[in-house]
């Protein structure tokens, strides 16, 4: 029972981290139907830019502020020079300009920044929580604890935005309704800006947590292909969706890791191990054929 | 009467507009004068959508000229017009249905928050001030409507003529000019089509609001309205005083169907 809770809650945690990444996709999905295949490239350059920083001698908090700044003016660029010259234009082709966004950014940010792996410290230790340890006999990280809590804040912090804010009225009505957004006044290219710019601060905070564990490289990209199971079980459009998303995704992979091997090879023989790797893609899938919306989701219904 | 109706503000010159081979609107002007209810009628397809499209620039005619208080331009735009005072409502009721109805009259107030979204952001003191004065004058405005008691229901969960009365309350809240209201009353029983009716007269009667509206109902549109457009397959077949237009014989026979 101990393990089966070690194993749960080590993979609750890092499944925030994943809920972090999705809430990136949600937000832009939301604002300008656009699924921005960047998102992880986006990752990948705010890590890189931060760290780039540093080396430079800023100091950590200084450097966030600067790779902050970066990833704001990147969300305004794209709404001047790539969301702006097509709107109207059908989700497929916006789709696939984001795909070339994404090529774009990968190339650009080693370009900027050289192309090494490099660790990134932010003061944050991979360690058995001794307290918990001596108490629960349980071993859970240190590490892990403190990016979920980062990961909750900010989470926090942006439902507050968006419910009691102006701004963050604004941006629920044009996720609502683009044409009505419009009749009164609201700024659709502002909001994009905007959004673009939260989703790059998003990304900032994703890439900070998961470069910091694994270091700043190229495979920072692929944390979006992670996010794609968390988004199809909680919904594209739901940032409630998107965070019970990334727990159920992060828990069940590992106790699938830990609990269906054995069963495994007890009927078939031999090694069952990496089930980490593709099972949060099958619950997607078996997910997509009862519930298509998601969790969460709205049920789209089509007037015939 | 308190409200006197005034000059003309809003002048249509020829305007066209099509879409790939169809073609909306033909060759029509028209014009609306300060202070009165015009309305726009014409069987379906006719274009009048369209034309409320095209006044608040959700549409860009091919051709002809629009005269808005008198600057000329060739189409509008639809921030423009919202800032210059003209709000509207749609067929196809566009609300923010995951908001609250206090939320999305409150978003109807946006063009007239001075502090800038920074600020807001930011959560600072005149910002905050502000929303607050905001607060008060949507109030105003659900009082107005009659809708205290579902003031916190998310809008998505209401019945359809409740939404009807909220889209012009977030139409109502930003203060506006000019109204434009895309059949109002349609799909409302008659207890709410009164109910509305009432509200679109003294909206036009208190605030002095100059409202043009589009409807189906002949026995409301006559009641109502000072003047009457009437299109038919895009193009104006009748204008004037609802008396003389229940008259045209051209409008009779496009809505008995005789000449199609
Ligand atoms: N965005 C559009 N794209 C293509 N065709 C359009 C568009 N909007 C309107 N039309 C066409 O223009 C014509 C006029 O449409 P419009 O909606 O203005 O009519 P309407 O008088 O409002 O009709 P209804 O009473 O049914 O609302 C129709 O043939 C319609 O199909
Ligand atoms: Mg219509």
């Amino acid at each position: 029972m101990q393990f089966f809770l070690e194993v749960l809650i080590g993979g609750l945690l890092s499944g925030v981290m994943y809920s972090l990444v999705a809430l990136g996709f949600v937000l832009i999905f939301k604002a300008s139907g656009v699924f921005n295949f960047a998102q992880g490239a986006m990752v990948f350059f705010a890590a890189l830019s931060l760290v780039g920083f540093m080396e430079k001698g800023a100091p950590l908090w200084l450097a966030f502020v600067l790779a902050f700044v970066v990833m704001t003016l990147f969300g305004i660029a794209t709404e001047k020079f790539v969301l702006r010259k097509m709107v109207n234009q059908p989700p497929i082709a916006l789709f696939m300009a984001t795909i070339g966004l994404a090529f774009f950014v990968e190339g650009l940010a080693p370009l900027l920044w050289g192309n090494a792996v490099r660790p990134l410290d932010i003061g944050l230790v991979d360690e058995p929580i001794p307290w918990i340890l001596d108490n629960w006999n349980m071993v859970i990280s240190s590490f892990d604890l403190a990016a979920a809590g980062i990961a909750f804040a900010l989470v926090a912090v942006l439902a507050l935005f968006f419910q009691y804010t102006r701004v963050g009225r604004a941006l629920r009505a044009v996720a609502d309704d683009h044409q009505a957004a419009l009749s009164i006044g609201i700024p659709l290219q502002h909001i994009w800006a905007l959004v673009w710019a939260v989703a790059g601060f998003v990304a900032l905070v994703a890439g900070m947590l998961w470069g910091s564990r694994n270091g700043v490289q190229f495979a920072l990209t692929f944390t979006a292909l992670k996010a794609l199971p968390v988004l199809i079980l909680g919904g594209f459009t739901s940032v409630p969706g998107a965070i019970v998303g990334g727990l159920i995704i992060g828990a069940s992979e590992k106790l699938a890791e830990i609990y269906i091997p054995p069963v495994m090879a007890g009927w078939f023989g031999g090694n069952f191990g990496g089930i980490e790797g593709w099972f949060p893609y099958v619950l997607a899938l078996l997910f997509l054929l009862v519930r298509p919306e998601g969790l969460f989701g709205e049920k789209h219904i089509d007037r015939v | 009467m308190a409200r006197q109706i005034g000059e003309v503000i809003l002048d249509l010159r020829n305007i066209s507009l099509s879409f790939g081979g169809v073609k909306a609107l033909t060759d029509i002007s028209f014009d609306v004068r300060e202070h009165e209810i015009r309305a726009i009628i014409g069987p379906n397809g006719a274009g009048k959508s369209s034309m409320l499209n095209v006044i608040n620039g959700v549409y860009h005619p091919q051709q002809g000229e629009i005269v808005f208080r008198g600057e000329h331009r060739k189409d509008m735009d639809t921030h423009a017009m919202a800032a210059a005072g003209i709000a509207r409502t749609f067929q196809n009721i566009a609300l923010f249905k995951g908001m609250s109805v206090l939320d999305n009259l409150m978003a109807g107030r946006n063009l007239k928050m001075k502090c800038s979204f920074l600020q807001h952001a930011l959560w600072w003191g005149p910002a905050r001030r502000e929303e607050l004065a905001h607060r008060r004058k949507v109030e105003e405005v659900i009082d107005f409507l009659e809708i205290e008691h579902i003031r916190k229901t998310p809008v998505g969960r209401l019945p359809y003529g409740l939404q009807k009365r909220v889209e012009l309350g977030r139409a109502l809240a930003a203060e506006p000019s000019m109204l434009l209201l895309d059949e109002p009353m349609a799909g409302m029983n008659v207890e709410e089509k009164q109910d509305m009716c009432r509200f679109i007269l003294d909206v036009n009667d208190q605030f002095g609001t100059t409202i043009v509206l589009i409807e189906h109902d002949m026995g409301v549109v006559m009641d109502i309205s000072d003047r009457v457009v009437v299109l038919d397959y895009g193009r104006k077949i009748g204008d004037g005083a609802p008396d003389d237009v229940k008259n045209n014989p051209e409008v009779i026979a496009a809505y008995l169907g005789t000449q199609h």
